[in-house]
């Protein structure tokens, strides 16, 4: 596996904790169509909640959050509604969120919440 | 804290308007938004403080952040809101203790490596934030110089975002590399009043005596006459006979030229009137006052409490001599422009230099004048009569040959600036009551009702009058003169000698005794 594979495999098994913890239902990870992956599938009481989860290791190219762009979370509009076409399913609310995970060498890796980045 | 709230000031003129910056930090993604109408450069404060405060060895929030300036229908421009703007931020982000900002007053222009840069206006600002009751505000240490010289407010000139932040946590300031002063040649040539004296002017009885009471009183002076008979000279020699800037007009003066950017780095208060010389190609607005979106102030403001000179006066556009009518009765121009009206200040004396001709050798000795009627005439009217008519003091000044050997000792600067000084502290005391400070300044319908002439010098400019030798305005443009006259030999009342000297003062002729002129028209038995 490459580098870059086994960093961004680790940032989304991170953030699966950090969704467990705060009370998250994970329904479904790494879901894909044609038009491309949902990284985590998760619940919040009645709301639906779509995850990208954005792993970086150093902010010398900025922050993670920061490379999430107008284009990236229209796919991720279109990915939800896809999903829930393919399982039948009317939750009360969707909402879109971003986790950004963050690990340099000498410091533990931290992961940024954004609720409804769309 | 996700809210956070610090304070900026606005200038619209001269005025200066209380910004509430305001920085809220938001879920979302990154993302920073800059609202309350800003202009193109307080726009870009967006980029610079980014910068500036990840320079500075601060995180920039990964948020989405709003910074909104209010009140949010004033538009606001210029880069000084840039501290501001990220003292707010980073207080909402939590790394600021909030309660210091708040009472705070802050301006200044960051570069991208956090250092404060200088703004324009420092002064204006620094007024307004004490009026409205502020203790303390940050400038940048350029302007603190200027910012210092308002009373009643604590000035922090900093260097650095870095100390800024330092200051309000309350640590140890760190030391900065001193701040490099942009160069100001331009500025310097253009407020600085010519270090040159009285004594040096040969002869000119009449042109000297001109300028004495053209200082005295604030009299509009016209100087005509052929090419190097001294009338620069002497107009160069005026502001030196006027005295010292009162504290409030030194404070206004130096608002203004703070605005324009004419300040020096030192930033001392403006005391001395100002000397103000545009070429006779300047446009309308550089005159006036203008610009795109906010106004800015023009030479005549510049020239506020000081000297407006206008050499050639005939070669500039008529139009643009023209729009000086108002501000010359009013004291003030107002400039309308699409983001704002601002008001100047503009009560200057104008001195008007021009040339008998365009050859220059009309009415001299030295050459026979090769200028039709036709071109003689157009050139006249060059100057407009209503402009013409607000110079109370006319002037042909002759060439140095003709008139140097008047076979007097040049009296210097220091003795006529002294008898200016005492003819201003009686009219000062005479007006004392009233508000006014100089005899140009008192409205004609005041100056018939409290300050009459004697019987006998009436009675000589009813019959000038009669004869439609003076104009109504004119009529009382000699009354003010005389007092003028009468205030530099210190008597109470213009004689009618001297009122007959004021009237030869303003139209031109030459001055000569009561008891061996001409007989005037219409004042016979």
């Amino acid at each position: 596996m490459r580098t870059k594979n086994a960093v961004g495999q680790y940032g989304e098994d991170l953030a699966c904790r950090y969704l467990a913890a705060e009370g998250f239902a994970i329904l479904e990870r790494n879901w894909r169509c044609e038009l491309g992956e949902i990284d985590i599938v998760a619940r919040e009481g009645d709301t639906l909640v779509v995850c990208e989860v954005k792993t970086r290791r150093g902010l010398n190219y900025g922050s993670p959050l920061e490379s999430i762009t107008y284009r990236k979370l229209t796919t991720l509009r279109k990915l939800a509604g896809r999903w829930l076409q393919t399982h039948q399913l009317k939750p009360a609310a969707i909402r879109i969120d971003i986790l950004a995970v963050l690990f340099d060498h000498n410091t533990p890796p931290s992961v940024d919440h954004v609720r409804g980045a769309a | 804290m996700p809210l956070a709230q610090t304070w900026s000031v606005a200038l619209v003129g001269l005025e200066g308007h209380l910004v509430e910056v305001e920085a809220d930090i938001a879920q979302g993604l990154p993302k920073t938004t800059l609202i309350g109408l800003p202009d193109a450069s307080l726009n870009e404060a967006r980029d610079r403080v980014r910068a500036a405060v990840v320079n500075s060895g601060e995180r920039f929030p990964d948020r989405k952040v709003t910074i909104g300036l209010s009140p949010a229908t004033l538009p606001k421009t210029g880069s000084h809101y840039d501290v501001a703007i990220a003292c707010a931020l980073l207080a909402a982000a939590g790394v600021l203790e909030t309660g210091s900002l708040r009472q705070s007053a802050m301006i200044g222009e960051l570069g991208l490596d956090g250092r404060v840069r200088e703004v324009r206006g420092a002064l204006a600002m620094t007024l307004a934030a004490s009026r409205s009751g502020f203790a303390r505000i940050v400038v940048p240490e350029l302007n603190a110089g200027e910012a210092r010289l308002v009373p009643g407010i604590d000035v922090y000139g900093v260097r650095s975002l870095r100390q800024v932040l330092a200051m309000l946590r309350g640590t140890e300031i760190p030391d900065e590399a001193p701040p490099r002063a942009e160069p100001r040649l331009l500025s310097e040539s253009l407020t600085r009043v010519p270090e040159v004296d009285l004594e040096d002017v040969l002869g000119q009885r009449e042109g000297r005596r001109a300028i004495e009471a053209a200082a005295a009183g604030g009299h509009h002076l016209f100087l005509h006459g052929p090419p190097g008979s001294g009338k620069t000279m002497l107009a160069e020699r005026l502001a030196g006979l006027m005295p010292d800037l009162s504290t409030d007009d030194s404070l206004e003066v130096s608002a203004v030229h703070s605005l324009a950017g004419l300040l020096t780095n030192d930033a001392q208060l403006v005391v001395r009137p100002p000397f103000i010389a545009p070429h006779h190609t300047a446009s309308l607005s550089s005159l006036v006052g203008g610009g795109s979106g906010m106004p800015r102030p023009g030479a005549i403001s510049c020239a506020h409490r000081g000297i407006l000179f206008i050499d050639e006066a005939p070669e500039m556009h008529p139009l643009t001599l023209d729009t000086l009518r108002q501000p010359l009765e009013s004291g003030y121009v107002e400039v309308h422009r699409s983001a704002a009206v601002a008001k100047f200040p503009a009560r200057f004396m104008l001195v008007l230099a021009a040339n008998p001709c365009p050859c220059g050798l009309s009415g001299t000795t030295q050459g026979i004048c090769t200028c039709t009627p036709q071109v003689l005439a157009r050139y006249r009217q060059r100057i407009s009569g209503p402009i013409k008519d607000r110079l109370d003091i006319q002037r042909q000044i002759l060439p140095a040959a003709r008139s140097i050997t008047d076979g007097e000792t040049p009296e210097s600067t220091a003795v006529v600036a002294e008898r200016v000084r005492a003819a201003r502290d009686r009219q000062l005391f005479r007006y004392r009551e009233t508000g006014w400070i100089l005899n140009s300044e008192v409205p004609g319908p005041v100056l018939r009702r409290d300050y009459p002439l004697d019987a006998a010098s009436q009675r000589m400019l009813e019959d000038l009058y009669a004869a439609g030798r003076i104009t109504a305005r004119g009529f009382d443009r000699v009354v003010r003169v005389a007092w003028t006259l009468a205030d530099l030999q210190g008597i109470d009342r213009p004689t009618r000698e001297l009122t007959h000297q004021a009237f030869q003062l303003r139209t031109g002729e030459p001055l000569t005794d009561l008891s061996d002129s001409r007989p005037l028209k219409g004042t016979a038995a």
